[in-house]
């Protein structure tokens, strides 16, 4: 219809087979929203903000900057993937007894990056989380309660 | 009402938390409906330019574009509106506005065609085949020079749009018996929103022919504009908002609405628009930039005698809520000082700059920068210290204030020093280039909208059968968990379990109106409204319970479903409902709280009353100064306010510290920056707000006065939170290098040279 060339393609999607047609340039973003991930958030499409990061084979990632494509044959794992109603993550756990959290539009990337970090690193200092999460912005909180729900994970203390 | 305490002032969660770290939280864009076009907006590239030419057709012939609409396709393409409470004297009294370019563009940006298409993809490839011709026409882009007669003119003739004055008392007799005086020129930035969310809709006509639109809106009586645009019954439009990814006043004026409107009248078809983030840069409105003239004189002893300003704004180039902004920046201009002679003048000017509106603060954050730094300028003269300087001169409950309002609540300035710079504890030791340094500051700011305003806000309360509770109130909610306020509230007064009451919100015809959530006024007003709506409920029980126990109302109390005597007698609510029914007494009320209302304000001299009340605070930190780069890192910050009453005491912390993060990111780094009315930082690569690193963990304090006008005496925290930050900042860094920066934000750039360079 518009001269472009789309491609057929199957991701792995919180453990499920997802496929779709995309073109070369669509971002994974974009295809997980219409897929209906709405979890995962476009806050400016350029890989500044961070609200759209994913775990692309466990490490963080921005999906707004990562083609569909790209993504195919790898373990791709949204917010929620997670926990669910009844059992909530201990990072979400963690999150909403220390309100790390507002209008909550940054906390699905936000809690992505937070499991990255502590899978890789279980006992991170207050800076290394700071330095974890410093791509993933928010303009409602100050960070300090974000910074505490994690480490508070982090200590066992939930 | 529940004998003790049981939600507020505690740190319960709110219910809708759950779903928020779930990601099941609908928020406007993530809302789709069948056979839905979606929409984008063809903006401008020039700041001052004539259309000589506009061509949509190829865009319309394109496949699957489904209408692509000009200013001629628009019922009522411009609007005027009067700005309530200017005067007649002040040039132009009316806020034009037009919904599309029609013949003139007025900065680069401007919206000047809509597109729907059957995809984003096919409406972006419409936007591209839109061919325009301009004819650039001389633009002006300093606000000073904007005030000059020959200036080319936006609007009518003559760019100033506001003007308002304090008089009070003789300040030259005042200056000529004053022992010191301070004179400085003040600069504050074009501060950018940025909230996470976009400004999203979807907007359908359902089966009746209302129009619907879901939005992310601070307003949902927007529903108003959208009809006066379409040229149709308000009664046919309908706003239901959603939860926002913030907003911060980003969403106060009208973003999405009457352009989802016009599409789905056009169209008959569900329509989405949401804007890309570049298009938050230069399509949206920002904080006014301020040039700051003031002069504040004192006795040797530290008294202060007289205060003058003039006070720029620039507002861009439309007039939205500029001249408010700037009333309140007049009001707010002396700080929370009792000073017995002042003289204000205050403009805010239209340019061919990015439109400036509402932003959390509204016009009472940038003077707080000046009359902070004048005061521990006048300090440095009388070599006194700057907290003692400000206690001689902090306005007490009862006090007058320049407009000759009197404070009506508690002042604990005193006691928010205090505790922000006791939180700093032990001072770090400055080593090498890298020296340290602390100030404070501190600030008043208003809660609930101007009073002449009339202000009501209303919500409905109703017992179910089974003893749950319902609320309707037309808050919206920004992030800051309005809803779980007004749920705690009716859980309290009703003796309810928090998840016993379900709020219904936000929907301007389904919930009673209940005005924006703007203005720091959401908990005040609804706040007070389920307040009031909760206790006719609980009066209207009592009534019939006091008949079946044989005990007088007053008597009784709700904890758990139960209702109680005194005595601890108690019979089950259920049944007492169950008899209000039988009597045709339903347990349900439509309750309206109306703030203080006050006459208009008739000239522009403001000499009455114009807030219901102030929350004052201040904030403190310790900075490190890098010699050698100008770079500053804040070790520690604390903020402490006086909110009356925490009703959520970790969404208070939350407001305290978002508010103090944001006022940093105004004080050391953001600037949205234009180039003759082309800006330069659209997108958050370029525009830079603070990250994680760039912040130190703010210690929130919060005093309880239990003063103010709101529910249970609570008083407003969410612009306030902001106010004191840039000069608390400035004053640290003075303390640190001897450098005080009166063009903020305070980069390193400006700190660097301000140390090398005897001339700047
Ligand atoms: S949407 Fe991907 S980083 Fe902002
Ligand atoms: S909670 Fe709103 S952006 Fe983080």
């Amino acid at each position: 219809m518009d001269g472009k060339e789309y491609y057929n393609i199957k991701l792995i999607v919180n453990g499920k087979e997802v496929k779709g047609s995309v073109a070369a340039e669509t971002s994974l973003l974009d295809f997980l929203r219409s897929k209906n991930y709405i979890e995962v958030k476009k806050g400016c499409d350029k890989g500044d903000c961070g609200a759209c990061t994913v775990l692309i084979d466990g490490k963080a990632t921005v999906s707004c900057l990562t083609s569909a494509i790209q993504a195919q044959g790898r373990k791709i794992q949204t917010l929620k993937s997670l926990g669910s109603w009844d059992k909530l993550d201990p990072l979400q756990e963690a999150f909403v007894k220390h309100e790390a959290l507002q209008c909550g539009f940054c906390t699905p990337g936000m809690l992505m990056t937070a499991k990255a970090l502590l899978d890789e690193n279980p006992h991170p200092t207050r800076d290394d989380i700071k330095e974890a999460i410093s791509g993933n912005l928010c303009r409602c909180t100050g960070y300090k309660k974000i910074v505490d729900a994690i480490e508070a994970v982090s200590k066992g203390e939930n | 009402m529940a004998k003790e305490m049981t939600y507020i002032g505690k740190r319960t969660p709110g219910l809708d938390e759950r779903d928020k770290v779930l990601g099941n939280v609908i928020y406007a864009d993530d809302f789709t409906l069948p056979d839905m076009l979606y929409a984008r907006v063809f903006r401008a590239t020039k700041p001052s330019a004539l259309i000589k030419k506009l061509n949509v057709e190829k865009a319309r012939n394109l496949p699957g574009v489904a209408c692509v609409l000009t200013a001629d396709d628009v019922p009522n393409n411009e609007s005027i509106s009067n700005v309530v409470g200017q005067t007649t004297e002040v040039g132009l009294l009316e806020a034009k506005h037009q919904v599309l370019v029609k013949n003139r563009v007025r900065y680069y940006g401007e919206a000047v065609a809509l597109v729907a298409a059957d995809t984003i993809d096919a409406a972006n490839r419409a936007l591209e085949l839109i061919e325009v011709e301009y004819e650039e026409i001389p633009g002006v882009f300093d606000p000073i020079a904007a005030m000059k007669p020959d200036a080319p003119k936006l609007h009518g003739n003559n760019n100033i749009i506001a003007q308002w004055k304090l008089r009070k008392g003789n300040i030259e007799k005042a200056f000529a018996e004053s022992d010191v005086v301070v004179e400085n020129t003040y600069r504050t930035p074009r501060q950018e929103h940025a909230h996470l969310e976009p400004e999203s809709g979807v907007a359908w006509v359902d089966d009746m022919g209302v129009i619907n639109i879901r939005s992310a809106t601070q307003v949902i009586e927007h529903y108003r504009d959208v009809a006066a645009v379409l040229g149709i019954p308000q009664s046919m439009v309908r706003i239901e908002g959603t939860i926002m990814g913030g907003a911060f006043g980003g969403k106060e004026d009208v973003t999405v609405e009457v352009f989802l409107g016009l599409l789905a009248w056009k169209t008959r078809k569900p329509v989405k628009l949401t804007f890309s983030r570049e298009e938050m840069g230069f399509g949206r409105q920002k904080r006014h930039p301020y040039i700051l003239k003031y002069k504040t004189g004192a006795t040797k002893d530290g008294k202060l005698t007289a205060m003058e300003a003039e006070i720029i704004s620039d507002a861009g180039a439309y007039v939205y809520l500029s001249p408010w902004v700037l009333l309140y920046s007049t009001v707010h201009s002396t700080g929370p000082y009792f000073i017995p002679n002042v003289k204000v003048d205050s403009f805010s000017v239209l340019t061919n700059n990015i439109m400036t509106s509402a932003f959390r603060g509204f016009g009472a954050m940038q003077v707080a920068f000046a009359y902070e730094s004048q005061m521990d300028e006048l300090a440095e003269k009388l070599n006194m210290d700057p907290f003692e300087l400000r206690k001689k001169n902090f306005l007490k409950k009862g006090s007058e204030t320049a407009n000759y309002q009197k404070i009506t609540s508690d002042v604990l300035l005193k006691e928010s020093v205090e505790k922000a710079l006791g939180a700093l504890g032990e001072k770090s030791t400055s080593s090498g280039s890298k020296k340290i340094g602390r100030g404070f500051a501190c600030s008043w700011q208003s809660y609930g909208r101007m009073t002449y305003l009339h202000d009501t806000s209303s919500a409905w309360v109703g017992l179910e059968l089974d003893g749950s509770a319902v609320v309707r109130s037309g808050i919206p909610d920004l992030g800051g968990g309005q809803r779980e306020s007004l749920r705690a509230i009716a859980a309290q007064i009703l003796g309810l379990k928090i998840e016993e009451v379900h709020v219904i919100s936000t929907d301007s015809q389904v919930t009673p109106l209940a005005g924006t959530v703007t203005a720091t006024r959401a908990l005040f007003m609804s706040g007070n409204a389920v307040k009031l709506a909760s206790e006719n409920v609980l009066n209207i029980i009592t009534r019939t319970a006091s008949k079946m126990l044989k005990v007088s109302a007053e008597d009784l109390y709700l904890r758990d479903k139960l209702v109680y005597t005194s005595g601890g007698e108690s019979i089950p609510l259920v049944k007492v409902i169950k008899e209000c029914a039988a009597e045709g007494s339903m347990p349900q009320s439509l309750a309206t709280y109306k703030a203080p209302f006050t006459d208009p304000i008739k000239t522009d001299v403001i000499k009455d009353p114009v807030f219901a009340d102030f929350t004052f605070g201040a904030q403190a930190a310790e900075v490190e100064v890098d010699t050698e780069t100008g770079i500053v890192t804040i070790l520690k910050y604390a903020s402490a306010q006086d909110i009356g009453q925490a009703i959520n005491v970790n969404r208070a912390e939350g407001q305290i510290e978002g508010g103090a993060a944001q006022g940093i990111g105004f004080g050391l780094m953001e600037d949205y920056l234009e180039e003759k009315g082309v800006p330069l930082t659209w997108n958050l690569a370029t525009y830079l707000i603070p990250t994680s690193k760039d912040l130190p963990d703010i210690q929130s304090i919060i005093l309880e006065s239990k003063s103010g006008k709101g529910p249970f005496g609570a008083k407003g925290v969410g612009e306030p939170s902001i106010t004191a930050a840039a000069p608390a900042l400035v004053s640290a860094i003075y303390d640190a290098v001897g450098v005080r920066i009166k063009h903020i934000p305070a980069t390193p750039e400006r700190i660097y040279w301000s140390l090398h360079n005897s001339d700047t």
